[in-house]
């Protein structure tokens, strides 16, 4: 288990907390120190919309360990609508065909055990296709 | 009246609903399914119900209802002062839900955070404690859920019904609100109906014995209570919400009380997605509110086994008319909707023995 | 200084070498290596390895791979870059004969990879991405690849089988490579029909992770043995390149920005350009990267690399023949010790000694090792003297 290591993550995890560059007001997911836009210290506290498009995606059939249950599971590159790019799990697909420019939004779900079933649970951040209406 | 209301948990201000929010998870299982794995002949007690997907729990589908809650109050998530999570399904046995909800929807530390278990009134019972604290004045809001992903031992009758989902309630002042509490009761005695042990992974129950002594005895009594205390009689309410461990039983329940099938349908959502346990009654009432004018008045009652009963009044305002477009309907969960057979649903609910 | 020379070549078979344990591996390579260049003795050994530290429980190699091999006392650790540990581990011995450092430098690349089973192995070929931002999502390097190609096929409208021309043309050279894990060509429908492993990449776009290891021996051309036996290869450009881990850090994930970087400083600093080189071996962890760094490397136009495999100007009579021993798809893909693997195969045909796969007057080499999808690249220019 890498209980602390989990823990100090899960601002960026559970809700797409990233940080603005306060020199060139860049957008940057997941938080740095340095902004990879300018270089400037990055520090500055920035919640992401959650919206986003599919930039590509593709569908894994051999899973590492922790996520073997879960196979077959999409994993998505996701251009986020402020601009940063993220890897995420694509979930409550249904029937549905994943498209590149597909528009999806932020979900928070249970990512996986860690540890096993005594383990803590990881929540984070995947997509869903948008389409319930507003949020 | 008299002391006929001296009962009431009366508030020192008035409090209402500020935000709503619900979630259902996108998988049902029709009931023939379960039927056709079991051999099971007779009627259905639900058409269908919603099942989780492999990434969800409690805790995910609390941030989501809570979110839409959020979303439809339009406040700031860090004035909230408490986040109350009502469950029979906590991910934890020991750690609590309320702490990862907090975080995710970004409330601040300076809330009470607590898990509430009461069987299928858990939702109920935290929305009873929010208004004390809100009409307490001890925090301007606070937020109250009731969610469950329900199990029901596979080929138990609770198999066909055990279903998921739930709803957040936002409660603040009166004036801010949507729909304002008029009145609450709370009615309860220690009846085992229906219990889960510690370490046990399904529920025991007394099959027709949680009929009779133990729902409708709590409704009716605590129904019945409220209506009386605020001089109220079916004709004064355009809906009512029971908890609905099944499509019967609640319309049974609104009968006896004088409430007609127009007034308790729209709240009824049972019968496709299933009994959703702590989140039944009040993801009943998100569905009404959906569709509610100012004005309507609502009657919510709900049960949980062990055993008791929370009623609630509400007014409709007229804020509900900008409020309820911010997030996404409870029929527009209903509507997304993949069905699963019964291998799938033994997958998802981690009813395979995997090693 | 004097040129840097890669005295003495050793290698085992890639495979499942389930009777072999780390050390054997890495002392078998190294022997060979010594025993090649006619027995020079090595006063360093750098070791590129990816996964011992998490597969086989076992750090600090230096001492270990050194102690088995009969010589403990010299100067040896472990470099590592994922995929391109072994080439990195090359830079590192080019550096130290180079500056004078060292006389002899001993390069092993060594990978125990079968160990471990299904889960487990693919657990730590992930170790080459960011673990939180990308093995976290369940992603593993075949995963990567997955996402790349999905979007090469979409912006560039290449057709789905664009790929299929690279494992095909890996496992036609493999059949003269007796080091080689698959010597057996395939025909096409054998891709077409392939199980897909991160859709759209399938079974035959992803190399076999496999044990191996391989060795060089370098020198200055004044530490050469009396009489030594084999015509001399020179290092004549060495660089290594980074881009961010993640490959949804990029601007452009289909632009292999360090290949590029490291295919140019390499180049610049044997004063020759790509096109000059006799023959490329490039990485083909994924056919998807083949296309990249032909891209990358400037042989083709963004969006083109795959059509240079069309028309048999990759294969070995073509006009920039690659993977000529069977590349990492054919060969087998023991991650740590490919790049080492690659080099003794650009030696084999810069000395002539490529029997039936030899390509014809080979005089340059260029060859290119990527940890993952070209976070790291190391490039290196061989010329026979």
């Amino acid at each position: 288990m890498e209980i602390p290591r989990h823990w100090r993550l899960k601002k960026q995890r559970y809700a797409l907390i990233g940080e603005v560059c306060p020199y060139c007001d860049g957008k940057i997911f997941p938080p740095r120190d340095v902004c990879p836009h300018c270089g400037g210290e990055a520090r500055n506290v920035y919640p992401f919309s959650g919206k986003g498009t599919v930039y590509s995606y593709t569908v894994m059939q051999d899973a590492p360990a922790g996520y073997e249950s879960q196979a077959p599971y999409t994993v998505a590159l996701v251009k986020l609508e402020e601009g940063p790019v993220v890897t995420a799990q694509l979930t409550d697909l249904g029937e549905q065909a994943v498209e590149i420019g597909m528009p999806v939004e932020m979900v928070t779900r249970k990512l996986r055990e860690d540890g096993g079933a005594k383990g803590m649970l990881i929540y984070g951040y995947k997509f869903r296709p948008v389409g319930l209406g507003p949020h | 009246m008299g002391n006929e209301n001296m009962h009431l948990l009366k508030t020192d201000r008035p409090v209402g609903v500020i935000g709503y929010g619900a979630y259902v998870p996108r998988y049902r299982l029709p009931a023939e399914e379960t039927a056709r794995v079991w051999a099971a002949k007779g009627g259905l007690p639900v058409k269908e119900k919603a099942v989780p997907g492999l990434d969800e729990d409690v805790i995910t589908m609390s941030i989501e209802a809570s979110r839409n809650a959020l979303a439809r109050a339009g406040i700031d998530p860090c004035e909230l002062r408490a986040v109350w999570i009502g469950s029979e399904s906590h991910p934890y046995a020991v750690k609590p839900s309320g702490t990862v909800v907090a975080e995710a929807i970004g409330a601040s530390r300076h809330i009470s955070a607590a898990d509430f278990q009461f069987a299928c009134k858990a939702g109920t019972e935290a929305i009873v404690s929010a208004m004390g604290m809100v009409g307490s004045g001890m925090g301007r809001y606070a937020l109250a859920i009731g969610m469950d992903t329900a199990q029901g031992r596979p080929g138990d009758q609770l198999e066909y019904t055990a279903g998921a989902g739930g709803a957040a309630y936002i409660l603040g002042p009166g004036e801010e609100a949507l729909a304002v509490i008029e009145a609450a009761y709370s009615y309860v005695s220690d009846t085992p109906d229906f219990w889960r042990r510690q370490y046990q992974k399904y529920p025991e129950h007394g099959q027709r014995f949680t009929g009779e002594p133990a729902y409708f005895k709590h409704i009716d009594e605590a129904g019945r209570y409220i209506l009386e205390a605020s001089g109220l009689s079916a004709a004064d309410f355009r809906y009512a919400v029971f908890h609905q461990p099944n499509a019967k039983f609640p319309q049974k329940a609104g009968k006896d009380l004088g409430f007609s099938d127009e007034q308790i349908k729209p709240g009824l959502l049972v019968p496709v997605i299933g009994n959703t346990y702590a989140g039944a009654a009040i993801i009943g009432l998100t569905a009404v509110l959906d569709i509610a004018q100012p004005g309507d008045r609502v009657l919510v009652v709900s049960f949980g086994s062990g055993a008791g009963s929370d009623a609630f009044i509400l007014r409709v305002t007229d804020l509900i008319d900008e409020r309820r477009a911010k997030a996404p309907s409870t029929q527009a969960y209903i509507a997304r909707r993949t069905q699963i057979d019964y291998a799938t649903y033994a997958r998802y609910r981690g009813k395979l023995d995997l090693g | 200084m004097g040129d840097v020379i890669i005295a003495g070549i050793g290698q085992i078979p890639v495979g499942e070498h389930w009777d072999l344990p780390l050390h054997t591996l890495s002392t078998r390579a190294a022997l060979a290596a010594i025993k090649d260049s006619g027995g020079l003795r090595p006063q360093a050994m750098y070791i590129g390895n990816f996964a011992a530290s998490i597969l086989s429980h076992q750090a600090n190699l230096g001492a270990l791979l050194t102690d088995h091999a009969g010589l403990t006392g010299i100067e040896a650790y472990t470099v590592e870059a994922a995929g391109a540990s072994g080439a990195a581990a090359l830079r590192v011995g080019y550096l130290a004969v180079r500056s004078g450092f060292v006389e002899s430098a001993l390069v092993v690349g060594v990978e125990k990879w079968t160990d471990r089973i299904g889960p487990d192995l693919e657990a730590a070929a992930a170790l080459a991405e960011d673990y939180d931002y990308e093995a976290m999502t369940g992603l593993t390097p075949a995963g990567q690849a997955g996402l790349l190609m999905q979007r090469y096929l979409h912006e560039y409208g290449a057709p789905r089988l664009a790929f299929a021309a690279f494992p095909l043309l890996a496992h036609a050279n493999a059949v003269n490579n007796p080091y080689a894990m698959y010597r057996k060509a395939i025909r096409p429908e054998v891709y077409e029909n392939a199980e897909p492993v991160s859709d759209p990449l399938n079974m035959f776009d992803s190399a076999p992770y496999a044990d191996g290891a391989a060795a060089v021996l370098l020198a200055r051309t004044s530490g050469l043995p009396e009489g030594y036996a084999h015509p001399r290869v020179r290092i004549s450009g060495s660089s290594v390149a980074v881009d961010t881990l993640a490959l949804h850090d990029r601007p452009d994930p289909l632009a292999f920005e360090a290949a590029a970087r490291s295919t140019q400083s390499a180049c610049r600093q044997a004063g020759i350009l790509p096109a000059d080189v006799d023959f490329f071996e490039l990485s083909d962890t994924f056919s998807i990267f083949a296309a990249l760094s032909l891209e990358a490397a400037g042989f083709a136009r963004r969006g083109e690399g795959w059509k240079l495999a069309q028309d048999g100007s990759l294969a070995l009579g073509g006009k920039l023949p690659i993977l000529t021993m069977g590349g990492h798809k054919a060969r087998g893909n023991p991650i740590g010790a490919a790049g080492v693997y690659q080099i003794v195969e650009a030696v084999l045909q810069l000395r002539g000694q490529a029997g039936a796969n030899q390509v014809k007057n080979a005089r340059r080499a260029l060859v290119q090792s990527l940890g993952g999808p070209a976070a790291t690249a190391v490039t290196h220019v061989l010329e026979r003297v």
